[in-house]
């Protein structure tokens, strides 16, 4: 059994801050890491891969810290995102190569053990430089595997995969889950995260969002109240209309827009009842448009949440 | 300390792109310029000590010294392949001392030993000339090596600084302005060459033994030293 402790790490680089203030225990069991592109994702998934020290708190695994500890990578199978991978070497050279530089007792027979796990011994002979994005994503793995580590961190596996590679990906990664070892990878795609990982942990700007598994941060995200702009042939009547409704919880006239923002909090109700009420009234809508629906503003409602 | 698959990585690294094109041209021009030369004047022991110490020693030794010197490290900080060098339980010195002992190797080969044949073709190493620059070029190889090596780890754009510290510095400033070239790797292995050379060859370094092999111990075992502390802390940042 092995954990992961990020306990009140922070990481900056200059000005920026990255990672602000994040506590959590990453356990056996699959994690997603889940946040919109320049959340912090990959510097979280750096500390903990041992690349980059925090600036305050510490990230350690099982009480031993990770910066400039070489031994902890006994425990740890590492699939970064950067393609560099020795391309002149061929896939079996390059795992084989990996099995040596962990000094196993029998390198040759990890390597194949490996390759055959992702599925790759038929294009073992090839060389890195002629694989696709999703073959270079499998022999990465298998480098990561050939130790049998405890801990296996993977820095958006699923970028450039096709649908038939990602499956085959995430049904490998819930079978190292399965097997008691903990698997942590980042994503900015929340069905990728929900389809895999028994915990999910969202980051947004640098902070630790929300934590659970993915039925509670699915219901964070729709039970969040909705904005909308909506631009009428007489919006002060409209509004009246609207506010005596359930369904919304404010409203207000922007003069600036010339429109309504309005806030709904029984999504449903409301996109039944806009269309409804301004039927009734003689009202004609111009512009009925979601003010925040991007997944950077999902994510902002969960770090106020 | 030597860790086979480092070197084996390594050297194909070096070997395998177009850095072995770049690193057989200059030894390659080298002989056939010796042939050349024999072949018009015959056996001088002043035009072969000119060619050996003007071109060998002052240009190709340096050049290749940097291409292989930067080559054992850079290319791999640069695209992110040496995360799978760092993601094990190796000592960081050990890495580095591979890749040093692969960058020795590469430069004495490309250059020590074509110098050796260069000296030969041109006078029969007479005088102890072929054998004194092939010494010299050697342990400036050593140097060299480590020194580029040091800056492979340091910056990105190690090959243009290794570049200019080699073509500026030990081949312009270094064999023109006196006082810059008691600062310079070139001289200090002149310094042995002096001395293998018989006395009438005429090899003269800026430096004396002593101070020449000092200086090239101390470039060596602190630019290693340096290199391994600076991988045991190397930060890649998220490419956010």
């Amino acid at each position: 059994m092995t954990t992961l402790h990020i306990d009140h790490t922070s990481r900056w680089f200059g000005n920026v801050v990255a990672v602000n203030d994040i506590t959590m225990d990453i356990g056996p069991g699959v994690t997603g890491l889940l946040g919109p592109n320049g959340a912090g994702k990959s510097t979280l998934i750096n500390m903990m891969g041992g690349f980059l020290p925090p600036s305050t708190g510490s990230v350690t695994l099982d009480g031993k810290p990770i910066w400039r500890n070489q031994e902890a990578y006994k425990e740890i199978g590492l699939v970064p995102e950067r393609e560099g991978m020795y391309d002149f070497l061929t896939g079996w050279d390059f795992v084989l190569a990996n099995a040596e530089l962990h000094k196993l007792p029998d390198p040759a027979a990890a390597a194949r053990e490996a390759l055959v796990t992702v599925e790759m011994e038929h294009a073992q002979e090839r060389k890195i430089s002629t694989y696709s994005k999703g073959m270079r994503q499998r022999v990465k793995m298998a480098s990561a595997l050939v130790h049998q580590p405890s801990v296996l961190l993977l820095d958006e596996p699923f970028n450039g995969m096709d649908p038939r590679q990602r499956m085959h990906l995430m049904q490998l990664l819930r079978q190292m889950g399965d097997q008691g070892r903990t698997v942590l990878f980042s994503s900015h795609i929340l069905e990728e995260v929900e389809q895999l990982a028994s915990h999910i942990e969202v980051v947004v700007a640098g902070r630790h969002a929300a934590s659970g598994d993915f039925r509670k941060i699915r219901r964070l995200m729709t039970d969040r109240p909705h904005r909308y702009l909506v631009r009428s042939s007489d919006d002060r009547r409209l509004a009246a209309a609207l506010i005596a409704d359930a369904s919304t919880a404010g409203i207000q006239l922007d003069w600036d827009e010339k429109a309504l923002q309005i806030q709904a909090i029984d999504f449903g109700r409301f996109t039944e009842l806009l269309p409804k009420l301004a039927r009734e009234h003689g009202i004609r809508l111009y512009t009925v448009s979601p003010s925040d629906e991007s997944l950077e503003s999902v994510f902002s409602y969960l770090v106020a949440a | 300390m030597y860790n086979h698959t480092v070197a084996r990585l390594t050297y194909k690294g070096l070997l395998g792109r177009r850095r072995a094109l770049l690193l057989c041209a200059l030894p390659l021009l080298l002989l056939v310029v010796a042939v050349a030369v024999r072949g018009l004047t015959g056996a001088d022991d002043e035009v072969a000590k000119g060619l050996l110490g003007s071109f060998a020693m002052a240009t190709m030794v340096p050049l290749i010294g940097v291409v292989a010197g930067t080559g054992a490290i850079g290319p791999e900080i640069d695209d992110g392949s040496v995360v799978y060098l760092l993601a094990k339980p190796l000592k960081r010195s050990s890495i580095i001392v591979t890749k040093l002992l692969v960058a020795i190797g590469v430069t004495v080969a490309f250059s020590a030993i074509p110098t050796l044949l260069a000296g030969y073709i041109l006078n029969g190493n007479s005088q102890q000339i072929a054998v004194a620059y092939a010494v010299g070029a050697a342990v400036a190889s050593v140097a060299y090596s480590a020194l580029f090596l040091l800056l492979g780890t340091i910056s990105r754009h190690a090959v243009v600084i290794g570049l200019v510290y080699a073509l500026i510095w030990e081949a312009l400033v270094g064999s023109i302005v006196p006082g810059a070239r008691d600062l310079s790797v070139q001289q200090w292995a002149l310094s042995l060459a002096q001395k293998v050379g018989d006395s009438g060859a005429g090899i003269t370094s800026e430096v004396g033994v002593p101070t020449g092999v000092t200086l090239l111990l101390v470039v060596t075992l602190g630019g290693t030293w340096y290199a391994v502390r600076k991988l045991r802390t190397l930060k890649l940042a998220g490419e956010e």
